[in-house]
């Protein structure tokens, strides 16, 4: 087959590739430039591109770098601060996946002749007992990111190769340092990578600064109204949160106090104790399947973030019903829906 | 792990605004100079005589091909420092006002904006706006910098019409010109003679990467403050052992360069001609943005409307043809070009465009076989959008 890697400059692409190109497949690297921030030279991390590069020599296959800014901005970035605007919390990697990486360079690649594409998330890609496509749970079970893939179709694992998926991290790295691929040692990456990038914890804050208008809020009992402190932005909350809320004195007598909600428009968190935090069910949108949609009532184990633990559910008309009440899932987060190990669909949180 | 090398295809190189390959007689020039002629010309003994010898021939030889004394020549390492040299130089020893063009390479741009510069609008053809230039001049100017040759879209500027307006409205004004893209194709001696300071490099006209010159008048040679201070060569304005080998080589390419210009410009001129009319008459839709006639022998800057550029470049590559967008930043990243956004594009018809470059050593099998690539690559990418649809 002719397969395009898509090559991060990190270890877990670079053993991607190389293992595609040990199996006889004709392997091409790409790695996508999607964002330039300000104050560097107006590129992407040249460091990443070089280590990827670097690899692609290694193994002699020829490494192309993709120029996404513009529907990164678009589609992710863009996406990114208005959720923050509307005092939810967004996950870009996901918007990246589905956009980009799984849209845009699929399109891509199919246009310039690819038959699949290629990437080093861990998760694996299978088929069905009847022979379609499903998306599984990768080999190493602390760092499946089935959870990032889980917005992709049928059409598209069709398409897309996971070699590493049924590697552990720890495979990884010596897969690489036996083959002696440049990036063997390099460390993980960051989540949000153009936020990452700056230093950390106020990364966030400074970047958001810049695009919209952060306004302080107040922090107030969700059951008596009580005023209970102030938070410096709003936008900034998120549901489930219990550091930083600014409460001075810990709120009600004996209770952690944990954001319920966050009202942009008013400027309000309203907090309370842990049990109300607690919920049944949650709405989502967004809604994709891998397969055709699934009946309510089919039960699924329902993930809520990155590394999240999977929780019993039941799928009902809007979104999910948990089997116990959990604690609530902050709007604009995704929820992936699984089967035993196989995803079988996402939605973003309401 | 060995690095695996792999077959090419015959491919044509159709990139010559980015880079040249080095002629066989200045490689020749200057291989002496890296084996028994190594010494440094700063030296006390004959063998430094001998170095000192070949630099001042190489000098010698290089102003007769600008038109300028050998005095008057500043060697750097390229076309980037001389730019460097120029805006920075005039605007660190005179401080006042300096205005450059929307279009000049970055190696100008950017340390203009480091010291704020004005920025003159250029039309829709590519070509400054003299009367913009104008109203941007008073007498607080210090420096002038406008290009020759644009390096993308290949356009000649009107530097002599600058240089005009720069002497009556902003007398105390110098004129700098990024030359770097000229020496192939211009009569860079006539055409820069008003300017005070020029640029080239030697890469770009077939000697070596990592030499270059500033052409300072003499009028300029105390307006400049040098980059680059410690032994005082170069009268002072580029210290550092001068690349010897690198100033031979570049004074050979320069002679034989001017010497063969007008049957370069000829031959390379018709072969432009039709490797331009061959894509423009397979692919309906294509077109040629900026004026022909405005344009150097060796340019074709074709947009090819619904198409990527990245995607054509890809499966050009595939082929063997090397050509580009004109602006490729150090990731290897391909950004809609600030030429074209300053002629008015939109930044997505930015990404449609592709710049083929000719040189003198350019065949007509590598037309021929250009013209067969780009319209195949066209067509795969044409099937593959209305299949993907």
């Amino acid at each position: 087959m002719r397969v395009l890697v898509a090559m991060s400059g990190g270890v877990d692409s670079s053993v991607a590739a190389s293992l595609l190109h040990e199996q006889g497949h004709e392997v091409v690297g790409a790695t996508l430039k999607l964002w330039s921030g300000a104050g560097d030279s107006g590129c992407c991390s040249v460091a990443d591109v070089a280590d990827a590069r670097r690899v692609a020599d290694q193994l002699g296959i020829d490494h192309h770098v993709f120029n996404f800014t513009e529907e990164f901005e678009t589609s992710v970035v863009g996406p990114y601060v208005a959720a923050h605007a509307a005092g939810r919390t967004p996950n870009p990697c996901v918007e990246c996946n589905r956009h980009l990486k799984f849209r845009r360079l699929l399109d891509r690649a199919l246009r310039l002749g690819f038959d699949a594409v290629a990437t080093g998330h861990h998760a694996r890609v299978d088929h069905d007992a009847s022979g379609r496509p499903q998306l599984l749970r990768g080999a190493d079970a602390a760092k499946d990111q089935s959870y990032v893939l889980s917005v992709l179709g049928a059409g598209e694992l069709e398409r897309l190769l996971l070699p590493v998926g049924v590697l552990t991290k720890a495979e990884v790295r010596a897969a690489a340092a036996e083959r002696g691929l440049h990036t063997a040692a390099k460390p993980d990456s960051q989540d949000v990578c153009f936020v990452a990038s700056r230093t950390s914890g106020a990364g966030r804050a400074s970047f958001l600064a810049e695009r919209i208008e952060l306004h302080p809020g107040r922090v107030v009992d969700a059951r008596s109204g009580a005023p209970l402190g102030t938070v410096e932005a709003v936008e900034l909350v998120t549901v489930g949160q219990r550091r930083g809320l600014g409460i001075a004195s810990g709120g009600r007598p004996g209770a952690r106090s944990y954001a319920l909600a966050v009202d942009v428009a008013s400027r309000t968190v309203l907090v309370g104790a842990e049990d109300e935090l607690l919920t049944e069910a949650v709405r989502l949108a967004e809604r994709t399947w891998v397969h055709e949609a699934l009946p309510p009532g089919t039960e699924v184990l329902v993930q809520a973030s990155a590394h999240g633990r999977a929780r019993p559910a039941a799928l009902d008309g809007d979104g999910v019903r948990f089997v116990a009440p959990e604690r609530r899932v902050a709007p604009g987060q995704l929820v992936a829906c699984y089967r035993g190990d196989a995803v079988v669909g996402s939605g973003v949180a309401c | 792990m060995t690095l695996a090398t792999k077959a090419r295809p015959p491919g044509a190189y159709l990139d010559h605004a980015a880079t040249t390959p080095m002629r066989r007689e200045a490689v020749a020039a200057m291989l002496p100079h890296l084996e028994e002629r190594f010494a440094n010309p700063s030296g006390l003994h004959a063998a430094s005589r001998a170095a000192r010898r070949a630099l001042d021939e190489a000098r010698d030889g290089l102003s007769a091909s600008l038109g300028c004394e050998p005095g008057e020549v500043v060697l750097t390492s390229g076309g980037t420092e001389s730019d460097n040299l120029a805006v920075l130089g005039v605007a660190g020893r005179r401080g006042g006002t300096v205005v450059v063009s929307a279009v000049e390479h970055r190696a100008v741009l950017r340390p203009a904006a480091s010291v704020g510069a004005r920025v003159v609008p250029v039309g829709a053809d590519g070509r400054i706006d003299v009367a913009a230039l104008a109203a941007l001049l008073d007498p607080g100017v210090s420096l002038v910098s406008v290009m020759l040759v644009n390096s993308e879209v290949g356009v000649v500027q009107p530097v002599g019409d600058v240089v005009a307006a720069v002497r009556r409205l902003a007398p105390g004004a110098l004129v700098h010109c990024d030359a770097v893209q000229g020496v192939l194709w211009c009569d860079v001696a006539a055409l820069t003679a008003g300017c005070d300071l020029v640029s080239v490099s030697a890469h770009k006209f077939g000697g070596p990467k990592g030499v270059g010159a500033l052409v300072v008048r003499d009028r300029a040679a105390g307006a400049l403050t040098p980059l680059l201070t410690g032994g005082g060569q170069e009268r002072e304005l580029r210290a550092g052992t001068e690349n010897v080998a690198g100033a031979v080589a570049m004074a050979a390419a320069a002679r034989l360069t001017v010497a063969e210009r007008r049957t370069t410009v000829a031959r390379v001129g018709a072969l432009r001609d039709q490797f331009v009319d061959g894509v423009l008459a397979g692919a309906p839709g294509a077109a040629e943005p900026a004026p022909r006639a405005l344009r150097v022998a060796g340019s074709a800057h074709l947009r090819f409307p619904g198409v990527d550029a990245e995607e054509l470049l890809f499966l050009l590559d595939a082929e063997g043809v090397a050509a580009s967008t004109g602006s490729a930043c150090a990731s290897g990243a391909r950004d809609p070009s600030h030429v074209l956004l300053a002629m008015g594009w939109a930044p997505a018809e930015a990404r449609q465009a592709v710049r083929f470059t000719l040189g003198p050593t350019t065949t007509l099998e590598e037309v021929e076989y250009a013209t067969r690539a780009v319209l195949g690559a066209l067509g795969r990418l044409g099937a593959r959008n209305q299949l993907g649809d």
